[in-house]
């Protein structure tokens, strides 16, 4: 058996800092918003030939007026992603077509092309976080009709870590927030409530088995015993996502990027925050039996 | 939880063997109607243009408003009370009238069953509203007269849009309504929205009216510009012909001048007007105004009898060809404004597509072997019933023809990931019951009953994201949460017939065996 409670306190200082400092980051450094919440454009090309390279192509767009453009490799050496904000120039993807082809030769292939106006980006974004706060809302109810509030409070507390984190880590490396992040993100949110509530389940089960054994032995001997299913599913969860990301496309890199680290944080907090908040509320016997004799 | 009557088993093989069946429809073809269903393939995986429009109402309200003016002109004066001051601004018309009509004037309007002002009983209200502002009576439209309006206005263009779209042939066009303002298009196979970026944007309204000779027209005048220089004409007001008069409109070439122009039709109406304006003008020039901007003005030089003619304006062949497009399938009640448009080229589809599969193939096979390694024989179970949860979830989104998108392959795949958390849950379960009882059956039993609250817990949790998905997120986002929707209950059912019906016959034949699992 591993001593998991031995590092409760120490885990859980960690995760309050790494809170705050998200926050933090969340707060001064922001979140990089794609066009999908920003507004914009974004152009995916590719060249037909290799000599085209990033500071060519930069240069070039700089000379079209078109504010802030932003240009990057997008997966192999051939294939460009340029996004520049909002312009009220409708014809602009025509003339950047115009401009380069005349620049450079006739040889880009415009792979996609995506256009999000400033109305609908702030619909997204409002949808976006509508979405999120539903799914909050909604497992709160769940898990509060499933347990006694310690426990509620326990998974709703994980939940939060596990998307502030991540969110943070997305702030941190500056990684693009778009549409599919999150769809990534509630997945998470179900993924670590999935999680949580395997274990609260056998340490509900434990509670009513031992009366003699506190809640802080108890909660290990739970996840202990739960270990081999948490280790399990999270492996080949992770299996299916690392094969997403490496040979599933550019597109999908940042979705399954963010399930990755979700499915981490997942984890570690089901282990280390939902139980430690049943031990710092002194979970007894008493607290399940109560629930058993309303019902 | 480990009894399986005969008829059970084989109506859980009969329903693995039917989907196996239909999924596989998706390769092959079947002469069968319920076979030859196909699962399609978002705009992301074929290529496509995804354009939201909004319609821009404005100027629809002032053109209402300016209707109105005369509608309320000629109203009251039937009833001998003179209106004043007439204005139009900021949306809102206002007047004046003698003090002792004001109250007339009043009460007409909030007469329900008032013609000048429409009342809607659905909605307990008129399409406009009217208030005392000192010695102002001021007119607009009230939030219901403006919720028809844009509906009546969406309902035309949405006509209008299909009309363009149509001509223009692409194939299985999508488009639909978007709130009360909104159009949706989807364009699947069409990599350059380009062309019917640029039709959708025009209103294409077509007047025909004279060019003012002096100032003093009665209908008033306003200066134009043309479509291809900076010159400005003086325009009447008036118009003779508009857009709705014309039955047909084809891009020709002109034989005299090899120039090519737009040659049209005009319906009865259309041919006496046109008729009677050319012979009475002979000598002015009559302005071909689109949109507000002039195409030509050519003086007219016979009487045009036949109800048809000819534009011409400097086209190019593909200038003509939309040009005449445009005025066949007519105008729009309002500007259309491209709001949000995504479109994807084949090459990058099938890439994505390709990149799908394999990343599909390779997480499926790593999952099946880690599964495998880890729990041999029942390794073995659990592996063939994710196979057949990947048939049936295949299966489920064929036979409702559903759309699979890039995020919904990866939804797939996560599918494949998570689908073996129940099946881990109940053979862990049942190694911890094996340490105190001896009877396989019993120890395999009580692990299945134990593990399902567990299991449903953990499937509830997905399903709720993934319902939430569904309704808040838009094209590919839509994808994931179905196939991840879907993805548990196939799951479910795969684990507790499939896995289970395998389990129980290899468990009834090992009853004695040690170390079973």
């Amino acid at each position: 058996m591993i001593a998991f409670n031995k590092y409760y306190n120490r885990f859980n200082i960690l995760s309050v800092s790494l809170v705050v400092v998200s926050l933090l980051l969340l707060t001064f450094k922001g979140l990089n918003f794609g066009i999908d919440f920003k507004g914009g454009t974004l152009i995916e090309l590719r060249a037909s030939e290799s000599k085209i390279n990033v500071s060519s192509l930069r240069d070039n767009l700089n000379q079209m007026n078109l504010g802030d453009v932003s240009v990057k490799k997008f997966g192999n050496e051939t294939d460009f992603l340029i996004k520049f904000e909002n312009n009220d120039n409708k014809n602009v993807i025509e003339e950047i077509k115009t401009n380069l082809d005349k620049s450079f030769g006739n040889n880009f292939n415009f792979r996609r092309v995506e256009n999000v106006g400033p109305k609908v980006s702030a619909e997204l974004l409002k949808s976006g976080i509508i979405a999120i706060s539903v799914a909050l809302i909604l497992m709160l109810i769940y898990i509060w009709i499933r347990f006694e509030w310690q426990f509620s409070l326990g998974a709703i507390l994980a939940l939060f870590h596990d998307v502030i984190v991540t969110l943070g880590l997305f702030s941190l490396l500056g990684l693009e927030i778009n549409l599919s992040i999150i769809a990534a993100v509630l997945t998470i949110v179900g993924y670590s409530m999935n999680d949580t509530v395997v274990i609260f389940d056998r340490v509900r089960e434990n509670l009513r088995k031992y009366s003699d054994i506190k809640i802080f032995e108890l909660t290990n001997i739970s996840i202990n015993e739960t270990l081999s299913r948490t280790l399990i599913t999270s492996i080949t969860t992770l299996l299916a996502l690392l094969s997403i990301f490496f040979f599933g496309g550019e597109i999908l890199r940042g979705f399954s990027l963010a399930m990755i680290f979700g499915v981490i944080f997942g984890t570690y907090s089901s282990i280390y925050i939902a139980n430690t908040v049943l031990v710092r509320l002194r979970v007894s016997q008493k607290t399940v039996l109560k629930e058993d004799g309303n019902n | 939880m480990l009894y399986f009557s005969k008829l059970r088993i084989i109506f859980v093989t009969l329903i693995s063997l039917i989907f196996i069946l239909i999924a596989s429809s998706n390769l092959f073809k079947f002469s069968n109607d319920l076979l030859n269903k196909k699962i399609n393939l978002g705009l992301d995986l074929q290529g496509g243009s995804y354009l939201l429009l909004e319609i821009d109402n404005s100027p629809v309200v002032e053109q209402k408003l300016q209707n109105l003016t005369i509608t309320i002109k000629n109203y009251f004066k039937e009833k001998n009370i003179r209106i004043n001051n007439l204005k139009i601004s900021n949306k809102e018309l206002s007047f004046t009238v003698d003090n002792q009509f004001k109250q007339t004037v009043l009460d007409e309007f909030n007469d329900e069953e008032s013609n000048l002002n429409p009342y809607y009983p659905r909605f307990k209200s008129h399409q406009l509203n009217i208030e005392e502002k000192n010695d102002l009576l001021i007119v607009n439209y009230s939030k219901q007269g403006l919720v028809e309006l844009k509906t009546s206005s969406q309902d035309q263009a949405l006509e209008i849009v299909r009309r363009r779209i149509d001509e223009i042939g692409t194939n299985e066009p999508n488009i639909l309504k978007r709130g009360n303002d909104r159009i949706l298009v989807e364009l699947p196979g069409l990599d350059d929205p380009m062309r019917i970026k640029s039709l959708l944007g025009k209103t294409a309204n077509l007047t025909f009216r004279f060019v003012a000779s002096n100032t003093e027209d009665s209908f008033g005048t306003e200066k134009l510009k043309y479509e291809d220089s900076t010159e400005e004409s003086v325009v009447s007001k008036r118009i003779i012909l508009s857009g709705d008069n014309l039955l047909d409109a084809q891009p020709r070439m002109n034989n005299e001048t090899n120039e090519t122009v737009v040659s049209f039709t005009l319906d009865r109406v259309g041919a006496k007007r046109f008729g009677k304006a050319t012979s009475t003008g002979i000598g002015k020039q009559l302005a071909i105004v689109l949109d507000g901007k002039i195409i030509s003005a050519p003086v007219i030089r016979d009487t045009i009898a036949s109800g048809s003619g000819q534009i011409s304006g400097g086209f190019t062949f593909q200038s003509a060809t939309d040009l005449a497009l445009l005025l066949r399938s007519g105008a729009l009640p309002a500007p259309l404004n491209i709001i949000e448009e995504r479109t994807v080229g084949p090459d990058l589809g099938q890439d994505s597509i390709n990149a799908g599969m394999i990343a599909l193939a390779i997480g499926f096979a790593l999952v099946i072997l880690f599964i495998f390694i880890k729990y041999k024989i029942f390794g073995l179970i659990t592996n063939i019933a994710l196979i057949i949860n990947l048939f049936l979830l295949i299966g489920v989104l064929t036979i409702f023809e559903a759309t699979l998108t890039l995020p919904g392959i990866a939804g797939i795949i996560l599918t494949v990931g998570m689908a073996v958390d129940a099946n881990v849950l109940i053979f862990e379960r049942i190694k911890e019951e094996l340490k105190d009882e001896k009877n396989n059956l019993i120890a395999f039993d009580s692990g299945y009953t134990k593990s399902r609250t567990a299991i449903l817990d953990a499937n509830i949790t997905t399903l709720i994201a993934a319902i939430i998905l569904f309704f808040m997120g838009s094209g590919p986002i839509k994808g994931f949460s179905l196939t991840l929707g879907v993805g548990i209950f196939t799951t479910l059912f795969s684990v507790y017939f499939i896995a289970r019906l395998l389990t129980v016959l290899y468990v009834a034949k090992n009853k004695q065996k040690e170390g079973l699992i």
